[in-house]
């Protein structure tokens, strides 16, 4: 058996028990990111690997961030150009608890830029690509954690997810990604993109494994006001696999028209399985799906607009040549600096923000999220998990999703939600299609209910596989 | 919702941005179809509910009043596309 095919959890174990070295590790892990960064297009920064320092179950093993997460001293792009070689002078709150739970980070990772899209096609770095098929797009935003995971070039991978960028990346890379409950990782050092859902979270090959990276990252930090007091640091402990008594709810809104009818079945069949464990299982109605998108685009445009002024070519990154004044500086080196998709959302913002249609977009959908929040609380109090697909169909090939934009916003309608609620969802690899490709299913759970989401995830992954397919590398097109 | 080159231009200034002419008229309907789309909203009855910014209730976060160190400013300041050893450089701006 070879090192990647190892979870991380059991790759942590190895090392502690002395049957595989560190420098054994890093070797393999070099190795692997030699062989597919040329195909996948993973990684922006490889600087060279820190000794690991500290304990924990993933202590020694090799794992990742994505590009907007701040690494001291470490280029820190968003994939944008007009970060240029930003490298921060503090490293964010996870990567702090990360280094002192002895991870080694092998580097940064491709993204949609500022994490705006839903195929890491829009990097100023070049797209990442899918490893199960190369013409194909990884999902995204967090494209380049999905597909550095997958290929097992790292063990794990930290993500963020605004509206989905954690789920459907992994969904479409055939590995298990989870955003936790808003609120229970610290955002200090992730660089925001909507404030009010953003929230970091791990990609990895199981359950287990995401369980055990929550464990080191989550906790109350006085450094974002945003972060809850709760008790952290069980879940892997609490994993058991039993999902006996169980209440899996299944919102019949989510699998109607528009639904990729492979992805249905395999959706399906992990609620069978679940059922099989002693889980009940029901259909239920959620009459919200249709304003899901819409409320989104408006909140997460418009504090993307606010958010992303600090870029003006004034405190870091890069600045547009040829200025004639202060505000010629500003609008240049944004107009230049930004790709078009983030432009195209900060005047969305913009515009739901400004006066006379304040009302009418931005207030709105406040009022959207409030309802959206009491629907899907409503649920929960019949239900302990609610299983969907996690995006409508399988990954798309390059260049299909960005002509587009509206369409692709309507693909992120069973993510978004959640970051609209507060709640966690975990994707997990639920089968393939007949083109080969990855499908996943989403596990959502009330507030809090983080190690439940998990549980379920778990008692899944005890019985199939999906999550321990590696692709080879040999299919599609060569770059 | 009809979106105007206006609108375009308007909206451009407040996110200081400056479009070249000729991607005007694709912005405005690139805009618009969005837009239009977001107006499904309109058939969500909202009477009476109160927008949440936030998901959970809380509010005043305080931290103990402690000092700390902040930031070296040297390390602050070595991003900067301009600045000298003390501050961030700019155009002059006022006159």
């Amino acid at each position: 058996m070879e090192l990647y095919e190892l979870t991380a959890l059991e790759l942590g174990a190895a090392l502690k028990k002395g049957q595989t070295s560190p420098a054994e590790v890093l070797a393999a892990a070099q190795a692997r990111i030699a062989a597919w960064q040329p195909r996948n297009n993973a990684f922006i920064t490889l600087p060279p690997p820190a000794a690991p320092q500290g304990d924990s179950p993933l202590a020694g093993v090799p794992m990742a961030l994505k590009d907007n997460i701040c690494t001291k001293d470490v280029k820190t792009s968003c994939a944008s150009m007009i970060l240029g070689d930003f490298a921060p002078p503090y490293d964010a709150t996870v990567v702090e608890r990360l280094t002192a739970a002895g991870a080694v980070s092998m580097g940064k990772l491709n993204m949609d830029e500022f994490a705006m899209g839903s195929t890491s096609e829009t990097s100023f770095y070049g797209p990442t690509r899918n490893p199960w098929d190369p013409d194909r797009v990884p999902g995204g935003s967090s494209g380049g954690a999905a597909a550095a995971v997958a290929a097992g070039e790292i063990w794990y991978a930290i993500g963020s997810d605004t509206g989905g960028s954690i789920r459907q990346p992994a969904a479409y890379c055939g590995v298990t990604g989870m955003k936790p409950t808003y609120g229970t990782v610290s955002r200090y050092g992730l660089i925001a993109y909507a404030s009010s859902l953003d929230q970091m979270g791990p990609i990895a090959r199981s359950a287990a494994d995401c369980a055990a990276v929550l464990d080191l990252i989550q906790g109350k930090d006085p450094r974002d006001g945003t972060s809850l007091e709760g008790q952290y640091g069980t879940l892997l402990s609490s994993l058991t696999g039993d999902v006996k008594g169980l209440k899996v709810g299944i919102p019949a809104d989510c699998f109607g028209d528009g639904l990729d009818e492979e992805v249905r079945r395999a959706v399906l069949s992990v609620a069978e399985l679940l059922k099989s464990r002693g889980a009940t299982v029901e259909e239920f109605s959620l009459p919200v799906m249709e304003y899901v998108v819409p409320t989104y685009y408006i909140i997460a445009c418009a504090e993307a607009s606010s958010n992303l002024s600090r870029f003006d070519g004034v405190k870091y990154g890069w600045r547009a040549a040829g200025y004639e004044d202060l505000t010629d500086l500003y609008q240049r080196t944004r107009t230049e600096g930004f790709g078009s998709e983030v432009k195209r959302r900060i005047l969305l913002g913009s515009f739901v923000l400004s006066a006379g249609y304040y009302d009418a977009y931005y207030k709105k959908a406040l009022q959207g999220k409030a309802v959206i929040k009491d629907i899907y609380d409503a649920a929960f109090r019949k239900y302990d998990v609610l299983l969907t697909p996690v995006s409508p169909s399988t990954a798309p090939k390059l260049g299909e999703s960005l002509s587009d934009p509206l369409k692709m916003y309507l693909s992120d309608i069973y993510t978004v939600p959640l970051n609209l609620a507060g709640l966690p969802g975990i994707s997990i690899p639920c089968g393939f299609d007949s083109k080969g490709l990855p499908i996943g299913a989403q596990l959502i759970g009330p507030a809090l209910g983080d190690g439940t989401i998990l549980n379920a995830a778990h008692a899944f992954q005890l019985e199939t596989d999906f999550h321990k397919k590696i692709p080879t590398g040999k299919g599609g097109s060569v770059l | 919702m009809k979106i105007t080159e206006e609108m375009v231009d308007y909206i451009s200034v407040l996110s200081r941005l400056k479009p070249e002419p000729e991607e005007k008229a694709q912005l405005a309907t690139e805009l618009e179809r969005i837009v239009s789309y977001m107006d499904v909203l309109n058939r969500l009855d909202t009477a009476g509910v109160e927008p949440l910014s936030h998901v959970f209730p809380i509010k005043n976060v305080m931290r103990p009043d402690l000092p700390c160190p902040s930031l070296p400013r040297e390390g602050l300041l070595k991003n900067a596309p301009s600045e000298d050893p003390e501050a961030f450089l700019v155009p002059k701006a006022v006159e």
